[in-house]
């Protein structure tokens, strides 16, 4: 079959590209159909293929097309989509793709030397058993070399660095009864080794796929919602012309038209125009701040009010976003040097075991078993050992409870991350978009008479502005009709004006000063003038989700960049202790300070200003409306407006890591059974195939418990 | 003993083909998309057949 694009094959010698957005929205299969039609009629488009399992779709397109041209058309057919940079969607797949290969060609072998194996337990003799064993040899050899590589390469780094891990004894096990089978084959020995070998290597590349393909799931996830906040600007030309300029290519002392509704790309100088500007990614502010000309505005900070020229002063890595995310780096170090419990187990297990198998072959030397006799029991007491069960002991728990947790909306972004979530005993919170859901909220919707309603929310689905917003949210959610309005105009920074059966009707922004921004006067006619109050909410269940982690053992507080009488305000609605005004810097410095004392800080923060606390919490959770930043930096991402799934994803951890013991238990209960079957020579390949795999079945069944962990 | 000649190969075969296939499909991306291949039965193809 050819690889043709329509495009190629009209002839024109057209060069295509390929985007990757987001599309958070797709529901159903109505939508799939919706897009992908909707997109390929579209000129310049050569093809767009909807990943309905990552929210994603792939366009093959035109050059000429930049990435808001794209966003654009996505919107005309009705979804909002986010351009997806290209490094984040190819992190991660090659691994998993690798380890499922590696267990497929295992898998495949495993089952193809256990039916010769099973004759030759069966009773096969003389030259059918040995051209069985050279048949098993000739499937496990290449199995071995091909899927043993991720065991044989970490085994070899560690022991280059003078360490030792989980891999050491797997590699040592697998060679050694490779080679003691292929010589025992040679010389028409009864026993070979080869299933045991490539089984256990089979098993153990599901736990190693299971471990990864965790991990890219929830990447995945986080990636979907991951909103870029500057991807870039539009730039004045000299001539005046407007031209998209990506944010890496930005210099300071260009211009950028700032429109309202768009983030910033760049630190700068506000040249012309006066707008409000949502600093609270950045500060942790809830209330829009005032900036007009001549006034310095930072990157990443959102335009609410009216289109401003800013002048750029620093860009890229010298931003002051830049300086937090350099902060944030220095501050996940500790995290790094975290041990995760499988290699914690390996630190005295894999000494234990090569001991063992040491031990056994000098006292059977001693005994005068011969050497060949001793080796052939040395081996099978590692194969024996080798941790097979352990090695699916972990991964296999967590990954049904991170299923489960998905199921309840947290993301949890790797296996170290729930054991870590499980020794929690300290929680700090952020306020503003954390315990609060970071935008506003109609608090008196009472004053609008039910007359009324459908004009204001006619009113209000004109605007993008977040009081706007919040005044939709209410009304939409009764299930109101707007009314039909002429003459609709949004003036930037004032509001929202059109008529109304001969009557003006406005939305627009209280004259009176003494409001600090979180207000907005709805007028119809001389009859109806009301002023509309907002708030930044809390979050549904904050209280009782503090009140549950206090039943779990964990103290709650806040740590807030917002001014103190607001931070005290929510402190109090919550019953916890607060320190307000923060920086970045100080958030991590009060953090640092609970670590010295020895508590395991869960942070949960959103905005840009938390990233240096998430990366320097012992754990870090973020909410999906966070910022890329707080994302990313974030272990576990939760979604939805409510609080409770940070409760939940400590319990579900606390129940993961149980299982986990349970599981070690296990694996070693089953070793102190058959460890002394091998050290005294019992230990024939039927009985090492049987425990091998009756261990890791009972491991994985009770990982399965797991499933409704987090309900 | 005649018998083996002929059915060993013939189970290596079997096996080898099934990974094969396997390998092929993971290599054309038929587990890109599991929720995706689920939705796709359900669409009609129905106005293609109208504007034919």
């Amino acid at each position: 079959m050819k690889h043709e694009t329509p495009v190629a094959a009209a002839g024109t010698a057209m060069q295509t590209k390929t985007s990757v957005f987001a599309v958070p929205g797709m529901r159903c299969a109505g939508c799939i159909s919706k897009l992908e039609k909707g997109l390929s009629g579209v000129e310049g488009i050569a093809a767009a293929r909807v990943n309905f399992g990552a929210k994603r779709v792939t366009l093959t397109h035109d050059p000429a097309f930049d990435e808001p041209a794209l966003k654009a058309v996505i919107g005309k057919i009705g979804f909002d989509a986010e351009p997806l940079p290209n490094d984040l969607v190819e992190i991660g797949d090659g691994e998993s793709r690798m380890l499922l290969r590696a267990m497929a060609v295992a898998g495949f072998a495993a089952m193809n030397i256990m039916l010769l194996s099973v004759s030759v337990w069966s009773g096969a003799e003389g030259p059918t058993r040995d051209m069985f064993h050279w048949l098993s040899a000739l499937i496990a050899i290449p199995t071995i070399a091909y899927s043993g590589r991720p065991f044989f390469r970490s085994a070899f780094g560690a022991l280059r660095r003078g360490r030792t891990n989980m891999d050491v004894p797997i590699s040592i096990g697998v060679l050694l009864a490779t080679g003691l089978s292929l010589f025992e084959t040679a010389i028409s020995g009864p026993h070979a080794y080869f299933d045991g070998a490539v089984m256990l290597l089979f098993f153990l590349l599901t736990g190693r796929w299971l471990d990864s393909v965790m991990r890219d799931r929830a990447r995945g996830g986080v990636t979907q919602l991951l909103r870029q906040t500057a991807r870039g600007a539009y730039v004045i030309g000299e001539d005046g012309r407007h031209r998209w300029c990506e944010a890496r290519s930005l210099a300071p002392g260009m211009r950028m038209h700032v429109a309202a509704g768009e983030r910033l790309a760049a630190d700068g100088i506000i040249e012309d125009g006066t707008s409000a500007f949502d600093l609270s990614l950045l500060t942790g502010e809830s209330a829009p701040q005032a900036r007009g000309a001549g006034d310095a505005v930072l990157a990443g900070t959102l335009n609410l009010g009216a289109p401003v020229v800013v002048r750029a002063s620093a860009v890229g890595a010298d931003t002051a976003i830049a300086d937090i995310a350099r902060l944030m780096e220095s501050a996940g170090q500790t995290r790094s040097r975290y041990v995760r419990v499988a290699d914690r187990a390996a630190r005295w297990y894999a000494p234990a075991v090569h001991t063992l198998a040491a031990l056994s072959f000098a006292g059977w030397m001693l005994a005068g078993a011969g050497w060949h006799h001793s080796l052939v029991i040395a081996v099978a007491v590692l194969i024996i050992t080798c941790p097979c069960a352990l090695g699916l002991a972990v991964p296999a728990a967590q990954i049904v409870a991170s299923g489960a947790l998905m199921r309840r909306g947290v993301l949890v972004k790797d296996g170290s991350a729930l054991e870590r979530l499980s020794e929690v005993t300290t929680a700090a919170f952020d306020k503003t978009g954390t315990l609060t859901l970071g935008r506003p909220v109609l608090v008196n919707p009472e004053v609008v008479r039910e007359t009324d309603a459908p004009v204001l929310l006619a009113l209000a689905s004109a605007s993008r502005h977040p009081l706007a917003d919040a005044v939709r949210r209410h009304f939409e959610g009764t299930g109101l009709v707007p009314a039909v309005l002429t003459d609709v105009t949004e003036t930037p920074g004032e509001g929202v004006t059109g008529r109304y059966r001969g009557h003006d009707v406005r939305l627009v922004r209280p004259s009176a000063s003494s409001d600090t921004g979180m207000a907005s006067r709805f007028a119809m006619g001389a009859g109806t003038n009301v002023l509309l109050r907002f708030e930044d909410a809390l979050r549904p269940d904050a209280r009782s989700t503090i009140h549950e982690l206090a039943t779990l053992g964990i103290d709650s507080s806040i740590l807030s960049g917002d001014r103190t009488e607001a931070v005290a305000d929510t402190a109090a609605a919550i019953g916890i202790g607060a320190v307000a005004a923060l920086t970045p810097a100080g958030k991590l410095g009060l953090i640092r300070a609970m670590a010295a004392e020895g508590d395991k800080v869960l942070m949960v923060g959103d905005g840009l200003n938390d990233g240096p606390a998430l990366a320097a919490g012992h754990v870090s959770m973020a909410p999906g409306s966070a910022s890329d930043v707080g994302q990313n930096a974030a272990d576990a991402v939760f979604m939805g407006d409510s609080l409770a799934p940070v409760a939940a994803a400590i319990r579900a951890a606390r129940r993961t890591m149980a299982v986990v013991r349970q599981n070690f238990a296990l694996a070693i209960g089953y070793n102190v059974i058959a460890v002394p079957l091998a050290v005294t020579g019992h230990v024939t390949p039927l009985i090492a195939a049987l425990a091998m795999s009756g261990s890791s079945v009972i491991v994985i069944a009770n990982a399965l418990r797991l499933r409704n962990a987090a309900e | 003993m005649n018998g083996l000649v002929v059915l060993i190969p013939v189970a290596l075969g079997l096996g080898l083909a099934g990974l094969a296939a396997f390998f092929w499909s993971v290599r054309s991306g038929q587990f890109e998309d599991l929720d995706g291949a689920a939705m796709r039965v359900l669409l009609d193809d129905d106005d293609d057949k109208e504007s034919e």
